[in-house]
């Protein structure tokens, strides 16, 4: 083959010259490319992720807000041409009494049409919890106080769904991040203290996570939140939820630190790093752990849907999170009942984010995992 | 082969010994003692406690004592099978129990067998018809169930089942067998409704076993053991079923015991969403209402379960790989 | 059955039989490539060597060459992406010189296909720890291939397999015919493989590099065992292997391998002393000889194969050749030339350059 070193800015290097000095994360990110479902993916959790900055301007009504004259709106159609032109618009609504129930509630009024416009006024918050502000994305123009927007419908205490989905996304997402975190840091703690140190303290190290791992989780969740006590605030409700999710997440991470930590040891590099009189501190964090990074991100992608599932089913049960907090496992309490299911079908919309971000989250942490390892 | 199964022992009495820690800590977490709690229950119904009682009550339980001391009180009475009794019911708690334990290991077992049975064939033919048609429905399939929480595909199910045929799909059993006493006909019945549950809660689990098998199986199928098979001019079916698919098995297993919990847990929640009489409702009714010794009696129970189900899987990994057997692992 | 060149040996003295007019195994022309994303990997491109009665084939070259996929597409158990391209492999008919069959032609996977795998042509491989499964034990393996091939009772295979497994040199057979691979060492591991491959009495055994992953004693045990059963049974071996020390002792006749061509080919004394390809040459030259004069330099060959999606032009060699003519060898590719009947060169500087 050619003979000397290939320089790295020729103009006439051939795509396997810079195949062959490209750097590890280049070539992981070459080959994660490939993996277009995986790319789609990310951009996919992405997009979540702004709508966990950009929630309250998503949303156009307030999360909070009852109105039992609102209860069980069914989804609200959005007319995009109004004759022709592109003018979207909704019914308004009018205050009607029902004959048989005596119930007030309101329903739409064929005859008034009013318009949608971007960057409306509605609630007042503050965005990114900086400066406050009322502008949302959409909004009604000119609205009479009966008039509102409901693309997915409201619940029984008439809250639109859709801007509770928006605000709750930003909670479960979140949630998901602190309990990874907490738990990569346990796990990279233990694991890498497992595999540095060898002998008793992994053994012990290992027996633990082994232990936890046969546990069933949800009674032992169950049961620690259900001691929460009922005083505690909303933020220190979500904390505990965190840890305890995390508790018993960290095992996973965990052994593949270790794992991958071992594997390394025995490379040969690692070896000549030793023989050049490197520190231990240098080997672990210049040799090491480049190497394995990119397996820890993998893991921790795929650790963040089991979180999520998590924190749903909890607040699900009721043991998690409670109101006012909004969750996506709180607002599928509210589809509990078969009946109210039966009424109002449109509360399970709040489903399709949850499948959504964690079949994505699956699809860029298989994505990272085949990117990372070159052996795979 | 025996310093193993010792080992695996030895692990199955700690891993329950921990359970039965974290049992008692869930025991005693909510605020206030059993007692205080009980005298506040029976004032709330209209009775009263008097200050004797309520004393000799604490004495009983060792409620004065030191944490340790209570543990060792209470630990040496669950050994002899007395769980103490419901604060709700009025009952000793392993009648307020009773069938449901059982029914939840049977719910749970169904679940891994179906898991088994249909994450075997079906990571198997993936493998082999990688990028057929069956192939992508499968996969999709799985995601499904990787995807969606089993709680939110048990509602699914049951609000479309109620909205389309008018039949609610909860329960265990049906209506004239829910409280009668056992027969061939109760089982029957509930062999019957088994499936829907069964399904919904392995469906998951399914899911990540049939990547498993997958990835497995085409790991093996590029072994040069394959290679020496066919060049002995052995039929290709059976290259692939006795060789690579029984070395594909080892972590197979080994992820089933993993399994078991994962599925005694969802149990708890699918059962919740299907009210079926098994320990998940009674669970969480006894949390919310603070009924501390029915929810650390069945946490700690179901612990246990999920702990012996856990050995008995190791056991079947030893029969399965004759590596371990000789102590090569 | 086509006629080849390499016909008559009068002066041969190799075990079996000489007047081996036609080869009992003629491989012609046979190309295997691998499609890969990147490219096509062409690993044997335009392969022909015969294979004679009771006598040794050497095939050698250098890692990559295509000879262990030559051995597998004679099988044709090539893996995926691999795929044979062309060519023909004919098998003389048992105990019939006039015909013989194509086993490229015959269907994938059919039953005649795998009447021949195993039964008339055995393989044993490189690695012997990876090529047993360990999840069954020896004898069952070895009965296996017994069972697949003929209709005896479990009993009769396992007694055979117990008498293999001596023929073999294993001690004490009826205790190792049930453990298990691993508990094997690596020279009895591949003494196994041996007496798996002649369970069912092969006219040809092909073995792909058997000595590599083994030290030189167990190494000079386990060729004294092939050239012991080869004289026993008269059959006919395909020898690979990159260590011409192993060709020189083992092989009668030679073909020597470079980027998926057979560059020269001719019985072994022939090679070794009077090499014509400069491959060859250059490949002799860099044995380091214990009678060279002290402090030489080591002969290496200039230059590095070539990466398999940068084949050189032409001659495959030209890039390291130190003969190589300008504006002839890298441009068109040397066709093989017969300087005797049984000889044969792929090079522009014997014959005439058309």
């Amino acid at each position: 083959m050619s003979s000397g070193p290939v320089s790295t800015t020729s103009p006439t290097q051939t795509a396997e010259d810079r195949f062959a000095v490209a750097t590890q994360w280049q070539l992981t990110w070459w080959r994660f490319r490939k993996h277009k479902l995986a790319v789609a993916s990310g951009i996919i959790v992405i997009a979540f992720y702004v709508v966990v900055l950009l929630a309250d301007f998503l949303a156009y009504a307030d999360p909070h807000a009852t109105d039992s004259k609102r209860s069980h709106i069914p989804p609200q159609e959005i007319h995009f041409f109004d004759d022709g032109a592109f003018k979207p618009y909704v019914y308004g609504l009018t205050q009607k009494r029902d004959l048989r129930t005596f119930k007030l509630s309101y329903q739409p009024n064929l005859d008034r049409k009013v318009y949608l416009t971007l960057f409306a006024e509605g609630y007042s918050y503050h965005f990114l919890g900086l400066f406050p502000t009322n502008k949302h994305l959409v909004g009604l123009v000119d609205p009479r106080p009966e008039d509102g927007i409901f693309i997915l419908g409201t619940d029984l205490v008439g809250r639109d769904l859709w801007s509770r989905i928006m605000v709750a996304t930003r909670i479960s997402l979140t949630i998901g991040l602190a309990g990874v975190t907490v738990s990569l840091f346990l796990g990279i703690l233990l694991g890498g203290i497992s595999a540095v140190y060898g002998g008793i303290v992994d053994t012990v190290i290992q027996r633990v996570i082994e232990i936890l791992r046969s546990m069933p989780t949800i009674p032992l969740w169950m049961g620690l939140a259900a001691a929460l006590p009922n005083s505690w605030s909303v933020i220190q409700v979500y904390f505990a939820i965190t840890i305890i999710i995390s508790f018993l997440g960290w095992t996973d991470l965990a052994r593949v630190v270790r794992g991958k930590f071992l594997a390394l040891r025995s490379e040969d590099f690692v070896t000549a790093a030793e023989l050049a009189g490197a520190s231990q501190y240098r080997i672990i964090f210049t040799h090491m752990l480049p190497s394995f990074l990119s397996h820890i991100i993998a893991a921790t992608s795929l650790a963040l849907p089991a979180m999520i599932i998590s924190e749903t089913s909890l607040s699900f049960l009721g043991l998690g999170l409670r109101p006012p907090a909004i969750s996506w496992g709180i607002l599928l309490q509210d589809a509990q009942n078969i009946e109210t299911l039966a009424l109002a079908p449109w509360l399970l919309t709040a489903a399709i984010p949850v499948i959504l971000v964690i079949l994505a989250f699956n699809f860029l942490g298989d994505g990272l995992r085949d990117a990372a390892d070159p052996y795979g | 082969m025996l310093a193993y199964i010792a080992r695996r022992a030895v692990l199955a009495v700690l891993t329950m010994a921990a359970i039965s820690v974290f049992a008692f800590i869930i025991i005693q977490l909510p605020p206030g003692d059993f007692v205080d709690a009980y005298i506040a229950n029976l004032s709330a119904s209209g009775s009263s406690v008097s200050m004797e009682e309520a004393k000799s009550l604490r004495a009983l339980y060792g409620l004065d004592q030191p944490v340790y001391v209570q543990y060792m009180k209470w630990m040496s009475r669950v050994l002899v099978g007395d769980f103490g009794e419901s604060m709700e019911w009025h009952r000793p708690v392993a009648e307020v129990i009773g069938d449901r334990l059982w029914l939840t290991i049977v719910l749970s077992l169904s679940a891994l067998m179906l898991t088994w049975g249909i994450a075997l064939p079906i990571g198997i033919y993936s493998a082999v018809r990688q990028y057929s048609a069956l192939d992508y429905v499968f996969t999709s399939i799985s995601f499904i169930g990787l995807a969606v929480p089993n709680f939110l595909l048990a509602l699914v199910i049951m609000y479309f089942s109620f909205v389309l045929f008018g039949a609610n799909v909860g329960g265990l059993f049906s209506s004239e067998f829910d409280l009668a006493p056992w027969s061939l006909a109760k089982v029957w019945d509930l062999i019957k409704h088994l499936p829907l549950p069964a399904v919904i809660l392995a469906l998951a689990g399914t899911a990540q076993l049939i990547r498993i098998m997958r990835a497995n199986l085409l790991d093996e199928l590029r072994k040069p053991y394959v290679v020496t098979a066919r060049a002995k001019g052995m039929p290709e079916a059976r290259v692939i079923w006795k060789y690579p698919v029984r070395a594909a098995l080892n972590p197979f297993a080994s992820t089933i015991a993993y399994l078991f919990p994962y599925l005694v847990s969802g149990s708890i929640i699918i059962s919740l969403v299907l009210s079926l009489p098994t320990v998940g409702p009674l669970l969480l009714k006894a949390l919310i209402a603070q009924d501390m010794f029915l929810a650390g009696t069945i946490v700690l129970l179901l612990g246990v379960m999920t702990v012996i189900g856990t050995f008995i899987s190791d056991l079947v990994l030893m029969w399965v790989d004759p590596r371990i057997r000789f102590q090569m692992d | 059955m086509p006629q080849t060149p390499m016909v008559d040996h009068p002066d041969h003295e190799a075990g079996g039989s000489t007047s081996a007019a036609t080869p009992l195994l003629s491989v012609r022309g046979l190309k295997t490539y691998f499609k890969l994303d990147e490219g096509t990997v062409k690993a044997v491109d335009g392969v022909s060597f015969d294979l004679f009665a009771g006598r040794t084939l050497g095939i050698v070259g250098e890692s990559g060459c295509g000879k262990s996929i030559s051995a597998r597409s004679i099988l044709r158990i090539v893996d995926r992406p691999g795929k044979i391209e062309g060519g023909e492999i004919w098998l003389q008919q048992e105990g019939d010189n006039e015909n013989a069959v194509d086993l490229l032609q015959l269907p994938h996977e059919g039953p005649e296909l795998r009447a021949i795998r195993g039964k008339e042509i055995a393989l044993v491989f490189q690695e012997p720890m990876a090529s047993f499964s360990h999840y069954y034990t020896i004898g069952n393996q070895i009965m296996e291939a017994i069972l697949l091939h003929s209709a005896t009772s479990d009993a009769a295979a396992r007694a055979r397999a117990i008498e293999l497994l001596g023929m073999v040199g294993v001690p004490n057979p009826e205790r190792r015919v049930d453990e298990y691979p691993f508990q094997l060492s690596g020279g009895l591991r591949q003494r196994v493989m041996m007496a798996m491959a002649l369970a069912c009495d092969p006219r040809i055994l092909i073995a792909d590099e058997p000595t590599t992953a083994l030290d030189v004693t167990t190494q000079a045990q386990v060729l004294n065992l092939l050239q012991r059963i080869q004289k026993e049974r008269g059959l006919s071996v395909i020898l690979i292997t990159h260590d011409m020390g192993v060709v020189a002792e083992m092989a009668d006749d030679v073909v020597v391998m470079y980027l998926g061509r057979a560059v020269e080919k001719g019985p072994v004394d022939e090679i070794f002393h009077d090499p014509k390809h400069p491959y060859t040459q250059a490949l002799l030259r860099s044995i380091p000889s214990i009678m060279a004069k002290p402090r030489t330099k080591l002969a290496t060959i200039e230059g590095s194969i070539p990466h398999p999606f940068a084949r050189p032009s032409g001659c495959p060699f030209h890039p390291r050749c130190p003969d190589a003519i300008k504006g002839l060898c890298d441009v068109k590719e040397p066709p093989t030339h017969a300087l005797r009947p049984d000889r044969a060169v792929s090079c522009f500087l014997y014959g005439d350059a058309s």
